[in-house]
């Protein structure tokens, strides 16, 4: 573990599965770097969790490639592929101690019970677990099952790590602490590996890169900040943080939303067809004119700002305000003006 | 609420209609299972003639040679026919767990085979199809010119057994396989482990409750066998033994109630045994994320080998019921491989002389299903709806007739029952009604198994409504309570009914002339003679038709009636 194999790359090329007449996975490419730390992010349903397991071996495409370090593995089984996979349930076995558990992949690749030990010390070390070597999972918190499951993984040091949903079966303040100790052990081992969430702040706090899939399909890769700042499509700017979506049309040099309010577009501004302007509520600013107008519908206090909801022309927009003192509070009915810089506005399609 | 309400009711101290049908229950289970067993231990511990307490019928059991040959060759048959069953089961049940395998239907459909037959009857065809000069022997003889012994001595009675009780085996394997979360076996997988380690290391360690349960009722069941290994000539086992005893040198002798305590010593062992082999092995990992079970592939080579396989169990499996329907159309089979000539004359003798055998064991099932129905939908209501003390108990007492052997009960009914002379100077024991209540008490902790599971799909509140709108609690129990559990009680009545027709084991003591004799009986009786043979396999056809119409019944039924109450579940 001292002289870890030099990180491997991924490749997915042109995957194509179906489940009978479901298609869950559409034309996915997809490129990940040796060493990233690297997040499938998408709703339930969306297929992340059966790329994860076609990478480990556990479903077949009926197109594409998945490459490690450049080889095609489809042809080969699980067992064969040393992909380190750490399940949502952990999967640990209850018939085997802690250390058994750690042992097992090791004992399957019949190396010496002297080598085996040393190992499985090591990787428990990793996690900080080496008193539980004797304990049985039962008899573990889940925090510590969970550590087990990836001391577990990383003993038969594998090419690459999957991680399932590794958080979701902790507790909120667990999964605080978890993430860190999850990066920094992933930093250390300079592993490449892949975290599979539904949760976009752990892909955001954890992750080098996030690829954001929607319905079998990855509709947009980049870091998080790129993927907050510049998001490619609708989807992406409404699964990443709070956005606000006004439809409408682009007419000359602005773009007219449905209502009729006018935004003027940036000089050279590409916008796409069937376009909507997207901004992020923090990005808007309440003013007694402007061409965005409406009633303030509610009003939610967060303590450093608030929130007000502002109907324009149908549509409730969200606009974020610093909160400086109650006297400065706008009440619902009033009409007000929602400011809007250009190089803010963003003009996505679905 | 109800609950409650009928506690305080029993706390007044007035007897009320729980109370009595508690104590109802509790006199019947006492006269007619503690009483009886109680009279076999009591003579094993005691010193004939005087009555003194005594170990030394126990020393002399110990001292006799054919008892202790019988002992062991017991705990052989029995442990052997584990092992035996064993391999059977372990690659039917992992191959139709975790593999896409079109005879996976058709293999769980296997479970229910030993239900329907149960060894004793198909005996005397399995040693015509591989007995000595039976058809596989003369076959292979003429063919490759060896011959296989699998039917001679105790490899006789393995070999019977084992074909009959795999399934028991395979279904509870299955189930537990069933229930292992997926990743369990995949994040073995995922570190390097496939094919038989995966199986040996995590599949089935995880899967051996489902496995110990299993192949501890078919150790108990073969052990008590009274009747399979007579018809297949073995008498030096020890159930066997106790029955002869008895019917040879007579119900004072004290050898037949040692042997009946060992009986019971060793059934009551296994089933401890068990318990303890599984304590805090309860690995319940239910699905938690990931659908179902991931079903692998199999490749071509393997699903020959697969199907293959099924094959030669289904073959294996089907033999005793083959040889049972040839050995009832034969007018002569004898050292040839199928019989000379076809006759219907076994089924006209059966359906007109010996009738009444048929005709008894239709009253004698009936009954005793009608009784274990009744008292085994009262303990549920008394266990689940009330807080009456002592209720447990009841339950307890009736699930513990499982751990009472069949020749056991028998044995206790002649003893406890001969002295008693009614009006007329009959003995009670010789009474027909003896034959059903045995019968009864044998099968009534299955027929409380189905009423416990009829009663907890009703949700209390359907009671407590009634309660809530004024009815009194006898009135509920019959308007909403009896009428809810039908479904559930016609089922358990239909299973009672169809295993109390093959049942032998007690009614082999009991039946004092071939005119109470029911068909089970009639069968063991032709099947001792060659000329009887075809006669009793006729019988056994009957019987094997029987029960199958009656477990389909019981399918219908049940699946019927939960879909008229919507709890299609």
């Amino acid at each position: 573990m001292n002289t870890m194999p030099p990180a491997v790359s991924i490749d997915i090329r042109d995957v194509n599965l179906s489940y009978g007449a479901t298609r869950v996975l559409k034309d996915v490419d997809l490129s990940i770097r040796p060493g990233e730390l690297f997040a499938f992010l998408g709703p339930s349903g969306c297929g992340k969790t059966t790329l994860l397991r076609l990478i480990a071996g556990f479903a077949q495409a009926q197109t594409g490639q998945v490459l490690l370090d450049g080889s095609d593995v489809a042809g080969l089984p699980p067992w064969q592929r040393d992909v380190g996979m750490v399940f949502q349930s952990y999967a640990l076995w209850p018939h085997m101690t802690v250390a058994q558990n750690v042992a097992f992949g090791l004992e399957e690749r019949r190396r010496p019970r002297a080598e085996i030990e040393r190992r499985v010390a090591e990787a428990l070390a990793l996690v900080g677990l080496e008193a539980y070597a004797g304990r049985r999972p039962a008899q573990l918190s889940g925090g510590q099952q969970q550590r087990v499951a990836l001391a577990r993984t990383i003993a038969i040091e594998p090419k690459v790590l999957l991680l399932d949903e590794p958080l979701s079966n902790l507790d909120a303040r667990m999964r605080l602490s978890v993430r860190r100790e999850l990066r920094a052990l992933q930093q250390r081992l300079g592993l490449t590996t892949i975290f599979v969430t539904h949760d976009q702040e752990e892909a955001n706090t954890m992750c080098d890169r996030i690829a954001v899939m929607e319905a079998g399909v990855i509709r947009q890769v980049g870091t998080p900040m790129e993927l907050y700042e510049r998001p490619a499509n609708l989807f992406v700017a409404g699964f990443l943080g709070t956005a606000n979506i006004l439809p409408g049309r682009v007419a000359g040099d602005a773009f007219e939303v449905t209502g009729g309010a006018r935004v003027a577009l940036p000089r050279g501004a590409a916008v796409p067809a069937g376009a909507r302007l997207v901004f992020r509520p923090q990005h808007a600013a309440l003013t007694p004119d402007g061409a965005l107008r409406g009633p303030i519908t509610h009003r939610e206090f967060l303590g450093a700002t608030v929130r007000y909801g502002v109907d324009v022309g149908g549509t409730e927009i969200l606009v974020d305000a610093p909160f400086q003192s109650t006297g400065d509070l706008h009440d619902a009915g009033t009409t007000v003006g929602v400011a809007l810089a250009p190089e803010r506005a963003l003009y996505l399609a679905e | 609420m109800s609950v409650a309400h009928l506690s305080s009711r029993a706390q007044r101290g007035t007897f009320s209609g729980p109370a009595l049908l508690a104590l109802a229950i509790a006199a019947f289970l006492a006269i007619f299972l503690v009483v009886p067993v109680g009279a076999v231990v009591y003579v094993a511990f005691t010193e004939k003639g005087t009555g003194a307490p005594t170990l030394v019928n126990f020393l002399d059991f110990a001292r006799t040679d054919l008892f202790v040959r019988s002992f062991w060759n017991s705990v052989w048959v029995s442990a052997m026919t584990v092992v035996w069953a064993s391999v059977l089961a372990l690659p039917l049940a992992y191959l139709t767990t975790r593999f896409e395998f079109r005879g996976a239907a058709l293999v769980q459909t296997l479970g229910f085979l030993p239900l329907i037959m149960p060894p004793f009857v198909g005996a005397v065809a399995m040693q015509l199809l591989f007995g000595r000069n039976g058809t596989v022997n003369l076959l292979l003889d003429e063919w490759f010119d060896v011959r296989l012994d699998i039917m001679e001595g105790l490899n006789g009675v393995i070999f019977l057994q084992a074909i009959h009780y795999f399934p028991f085996i395979l279904v509870n394997l299955s189930a537990a396989l069933r229930n292992i979360d997926r990743a369990m076996e995949e994040a073995a997988q995922n570190l390097g482990s496939h094919g038989i380690r995966l199986f040996r290391r995590i599949a089935f360690p995880l899967a051996l409750p489902g496995y110990v349960a299993g192949a501890s009722l078919v150790f108990v069941k073969v052990f008590d066998d009274v009747a399979s290994p007579l018809l297949l000539n073995v008498k030096e086992m020890l159930a066997p033994q106790a029955y002869l005893r008895i019917t040879s040198i007579g119900i004072d002798d004290p050898m037949g109630y040692v042997i009946s305590v060992v009986l019971i010593a060793i059934a009551v062992v296994t089933m401890w045994g068990s318990a303890r082999v599984l304590k805090g092995k309860d690995y319940a990992t239910a699905q938690r994320g990931g659908g179902g079970l991931n079903r692998r592939k199999l490749s071509r080579g393997q699903s020959v080998l697969a199907y293959a396989l099924v094959l030669f169990v289904l073959a294996l499996v089907l033999a005793p019921h083959v040889g049972l329907l040839l050995l009832s159309l034969a007018t002569v089979w004898s050292f040839s491989p199928l019989p000379d000539g076809f006759t219907l004359a076994h089924y006209a003798r059966v359906l007109g002389d010996s009738s009444v055998y048929i005709r008894n064991t239709l009253l004698y099932s009936g009954l005793a299903a009608a009784i274990d129905v009744v008292i085994g939908a009262a303990i549920a209501y008394l266990v689940l709806r009330t807080r009456l003390p002592g209720r447990q108990a009841l339950d307890w007492l009736a699930g513990a007739a499982l751990a009472v052997p069949g020749v056991v009960l028998g044995i206790g009914y002649l003893r406890a029952f001969y002295g008693i002379t009614l009006p007329g100077g009959v003995p009670m024991a010789t009474l027909w009604i003896m034959i059903v209540l045995a019968i009864a008490i044998r099968r009534l902790p299955y027929a409380l198994r189905a009423a416990y599971a009829a009663l907890q799909q009703i949700s209390v509140s359907l009671e407590e409504a009634a309660e809530n709108l004024g009815a009194r609690r006898s009135r509920i129990v019959r308007r909403i309570v009896v009428p809810l559990m039908t479904g559930g009680l016609a089922a358990g009545f239909v299973t009672s009914f169809a295993t109390a027709a093959v049942e032998l084991s007690a009614v082999l003591m009991l039946v004092q002339n071939n005119s109470d004799a029911p068909l089970s009986y009639g069968l063991y009786v032709l099947m001792q003679t060659p000329a009887g043979r075809g006669a009793g396999a006729a019988l056994g056809v009957i019987a094997v038709v029987i029960v199958a119409v009656c477990m389909g019944l019981s399918q219908v039924v049940v699946s019927r009636s939960q879909r008229a109450r919507g709890l299609d579940i």
